[in-house]
């Protein structure tokens, strides 16, 4: 009865352990991420009625949806199944290592000892020749070279000669477990993210302040304060083709200013772990009436005066009696092929202001003056008004993220990369150097081993050969 | 000299190499082989330069200093760059296998690569960054990325030659898969061959062929048209699978080993692997960190880039399975690739999502 037991166990165990078992994970989870990508995840059920129909045909549709729907393929990252998939990944991952990780650690550690000829002769890597010389003589130049090579090796006088042995990068065995464990730290990292950290997203208009802070359904509230001081983007010349997208953030803790900063799309700004990163903008709803609109007014004989104005104000051009009062706005202005003016976006993208001007209280001209064409800041009297910027009527909208635990997602990264080098292009030497006296002659055997990449070690070892018995002479 | 005329020279550079490499392959003669390396290597000069040159207008256009302007931003860029890793991997593994027979295989998916990037009218115009492709991580991303896929085409084309060399009877799966894939591969090239001529004549030439894609053939709004393309597509399919062994024959007087093939597939997916994983997963997730502040959102490139890593985790794995050497690994490095293909050009152009790149 105990035996039978213990085989069952063993044999669980040893299911688990192995790498079948990992390329069945491999192939599942490869499988179900398939289907995860061609159906939408979390999106509106229409729309993936819609694929289903495409896919197969409308009447098997609805059925098929529901199946899916059961199976959670909507939200199939987060379902039970696909997290019980990825948890047995780790479990296979992590048995699989306490199974080999004892005997590699041997092999790892492993003392070298010297070995009879016979022995040597009997590894897949052995070369022997002769050369004109006595041990006595060469040995320093043996244990140099194969210094040279990398290995510092043991020295044992035998009998009749010397003994040479020695390993390198015996760690590397370890590379593929780094690679295994660093996939389960960033697997924790996730984990800790997901269960410890949030994301959400807010928005500050120029000018204010907020700490609340929308995540899924709930929402959370900062115990410090985002202020957007300024929020501008910028294009590349003329066109509609943004280049930057800036937020001049100011976070305010107790009432005190505490850092300053701004941020673009891909420089973010962090405060006690929480991290902001600019994602999106737009015109603040009814945000007009405490827009600033920043004019430079110059008259035709050189006098100008910088403005502050609000929607609605009236400015006189100095050394004149024409006042000018801001009566319009727009985003976003464009003339159609009839001169009509329309708006073509709600964003940010050509913003003008219309102005009309009145001599004396008659009313004399009106014109739209864009910021970014200057020749639009041209008055038909030959005064100038002057665009300059605007503020205060959009806000910045930020993705918002506190993951305490990305510092290990980022350090499992780091170290599966040096494990997969190790992995792949580092490989566990030993080598062997007999030199056994032969009259006046020197008989040299080596014997040598490694877990991978033979061809390349044989190639190093026939070179350790050729220096050895070109040097013959030398050698005093 | 103006680099889209380099890169015309490069391309016929390489088609010209295909022929001679054939020349080469059929009568072994020495230095016919040379001209078809000098080719390769004049095609490979002349894109470095054009890649250099474009790189340069680049920089002056945007003013983003230099590293920012790397050409490696749009789909013309990258694939044309995916093209240059290919060659140069190429001419490494001639150098080192003293082997020239895969020329034949590989400077063809070059020329086609090229030809490709004509056909379906990606745009070549330099087009400045949005702000959030203005990364340094970006450009380490897509770079290694690449070299990854370069050193997966090898494993592929090395893979698929292994099958057959090494599949004996028709019905065996082995052979039935080489001939499926040799057959789909056809059968895309062919639809959108008619895609192109059909859509570049009629509509605007300078519209992306994502819109059409197979509107032609499979997606024609009428019936007849579906069920011919489905018969044809069949008829190409069976053909395939019915004179395969003709392409077995060709392969015999290479005089390529089964073992030698093996290994170089195992080889460049062991030099892919860990790139694809360090450049096109961990430095995508850091640059969608920083851009996004999401290091991963299963949206569908990243969910392909990870399926493809789990393929080639497989073909890894599988080696230290019994009896899985050989031919079907060799069949799992073939499937590898083919989602890479899907990652890169799939994704974009039948799924959609997160990433808008690589979309014009
Ligand atoms: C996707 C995740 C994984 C990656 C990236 C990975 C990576 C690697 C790499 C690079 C090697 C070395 C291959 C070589 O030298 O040719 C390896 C070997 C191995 N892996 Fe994994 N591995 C993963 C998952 C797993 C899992 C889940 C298991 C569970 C059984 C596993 C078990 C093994 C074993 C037993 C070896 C052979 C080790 C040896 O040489 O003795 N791996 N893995």
């Amino acid at each position: 009865m105990e035996k039978e037991k213990s085989t069952l166990i063993d044999k669980i165990w040893a299911f688990f352990a192995s790498v079948k078992f990992a390329i069945i994970i491999f192939a599942l989870i490869a499988t179900t991420s398939i289907i995860g990508t061609i159906l939408e995840q979390r999106e509106d059920p229409a729309k993936n009625l819609q694929i289903l129909s495409r896919l197969f045909s409308e009447s098997l549709a609805p059925t098929l949806y529901e199946i899916f729907d059961k199976l959670g393929f909507f939200n199939m990252y987060r379902s039970w199944w696909f997290i019980s998939l990825l948890a047995l990944f780790a479990l296979n991952l992590i048995i699989c290592s306490l199974d080999r990780l004892p005997k590699i650690w041997k092999l790892v550690k492993e003392p070298m000892l010297p070995l009879p000829e016979e022995t040597l002769k009997k590894f897949l890597i052995n070369r022997e020749f002769t050369i004109k010389n006595t041990p006595d003589n060469i040995k320093f130049f043996v244990s140099d070279t194969l210094k040279k090579s990398g290995f510092k090796c043991n020295e044992v006088k035998e009998d009749n000669g010397f003994q040479f042995f020695g390993q390198k990068w015996n760690y590397s065995r370890l590379g593929v477990y780094l690679t295994h464990m660093s996939i389960l730290l960033i697997l924790i990292g996730a984990l800790i993210g997901i269960k410890l950290g949030f994301k959400g997203y807010m928005e500050v208009g120029e000018g204010t302040v907020s700490n609340t802070v929308i995540s899924g359904d709930k929402v959370l509230t900062l115990d410090f304060l985002v202020k957007c001081e300024n929020f501008e983007t910028e294009f590349y010349g003329m066109s509609d083709m943004p280049k930057e997208y800036r937020s001049w953030l100011t976070i305010i803790k107790d009432g005190k200013e505490v850092v300053k900063k701004s941020i673009t799309v891909n420089d973010p700004l962090t405060y006690e772990g929480i991290t902001f990163y600019q994602s999106s903008y737009g015109i603040i709803p009814n945000g007009l009436g405490r827009g600033i609109f920043i004019f430079n007014v110059v008259s035709k004989d050189g006098k100008s005066n910088l403005l502050n104005l609000r929607f609605g104000d009236s400015f006189q051009i100095p050394g004149t009696n024409l006042t000018g009062r801001i009566i319009d706005f727009s985003p976003a202005l464009r003339y159609d092929e009839r001169g009509n003016t329309f708006t073509y976006t709600n964003m940010m993208n050509n913003p003008a202001v219309l102005i009309d001007f009145t001599e004396s209280g008659k009313h004399k001209f009106s014109g739209w003056i864009f910021k970014r064409h200057p020749e639009s800041w041209q008055l038909p009297d030959g005064n100038r008004v002057e665009f300059y910027n605007y503020w205060g009527v959009e806000y910045t909208g930020l993705q918002v993220r506190k993951d305490p635990g990305v510092w290990l997602v980022y350090l499992g990264c780091i170290l599966i990369s040096i494990g997969l080098f190790t992995a792949f292009f580092l490989s566990h030497r030993r080598i062997w150097v007999k030199l056994i006296a032969d009259k006046q002659y020197t008989r040299i055997v080596i014997g040598a081993n490694t877990n991978k990449n033979r061809a390349a070690f044989e190639r190093k070892i026939d070179m350790i050969v050729s220096t050895l018995s070109k040097n013959k002479e030398g050698a005093k | 000299m103006e680099s889209p005329l380099l890169f015309g020279i490069s391309t016929m550079a390489y088609f010209i190499a295909m022929m001679i490499y054939f020349i080469y392959l059929a009568f072994r003669n020495n230095p016919v082989g040379i001209i078809a390396t000098s080719f390769t290597i004049l095609g490979f000069i002349s894109q470095t330069f054009a890649i250099a040159l474009r790189w340069k207008e680049f920089a002056e256009l945007s003013g983003m200093g230099f590293i920012r302007s790397a050409p490696l931003t749009n789909l013309y860029e990258s694939l044309t760059f995916f093209v240059w890793c290919l060659i140069l991997g190429y001419l490494i593994i001639e150098f080192k296998f003293k082997n020239r027979s895969f020329g034949a295989f590989v400077t063809p998916i070059a020329g086609l690569v090229l030809a490709f990037i004509d056909l379906t009218g990606v745009t070549k115009e330099i087009q400045p960054l949005v702000p959030a492709l203005k990364s340094n991580w970006l450009l380490a991303h897509v770079t290694m990325s690449f070299i990854a896929y370069a050193a997966f085409a090898i494993s592929f084309s090395t893979g698929i030659m292994y099958l057959i060399l090494n599949t004996e009877k028709k019905n065996e799966p082995a052979y039935i898969f080489w001939t499926l894939t040799f057959g789909l591969f056809a059968i895309l090239i062919l639809s959108m061959g008619i895609d192109f001529l059909t859509f570049k004549v009629k509509v605007r030439p300078e519209i992306f062929i994502k819109s059409y894609l197979f509107k032609t053939s499979f997606l024609h709004p009428s019936a007849t048209v579906n069920i011919i393309s489905w018969l044809i597509s069949f008829a190409i399919i069976f053909i395939v699978w019915k004179y395969g062994f003709i392409l077995k024959r060709i392969l015999i007087k290479f005089g390529l080993s089964a073992d030698m093939l093996d290994e170089i597939t195992y080889k460049s997916i062991a030099v892919g692997f860990p790139i694809f994983t360090l450049g096109g997963l961990i430095f995508g997730a850091i640059w969608a960190d920083q851009a996004w502040g999401v290091y991963w959102s299963w949206d569908p490139k990243e969910t392909w880039s990870l399926i493809t890593w789990f393929i080639y985790a497989f073909y890894i794995h599988s080696r230290f399975v019994r009896g899985w050497k050989g031919k079907k690994a060799a069949i799992v490095a073939v499937i590898g690739f083919m989602a890479v293909i899907f990652t890169y050009l799939g994704v974009n152009l039948l799924l959609s999502g997160l990433h808008s790149y690589g979309s014009q």
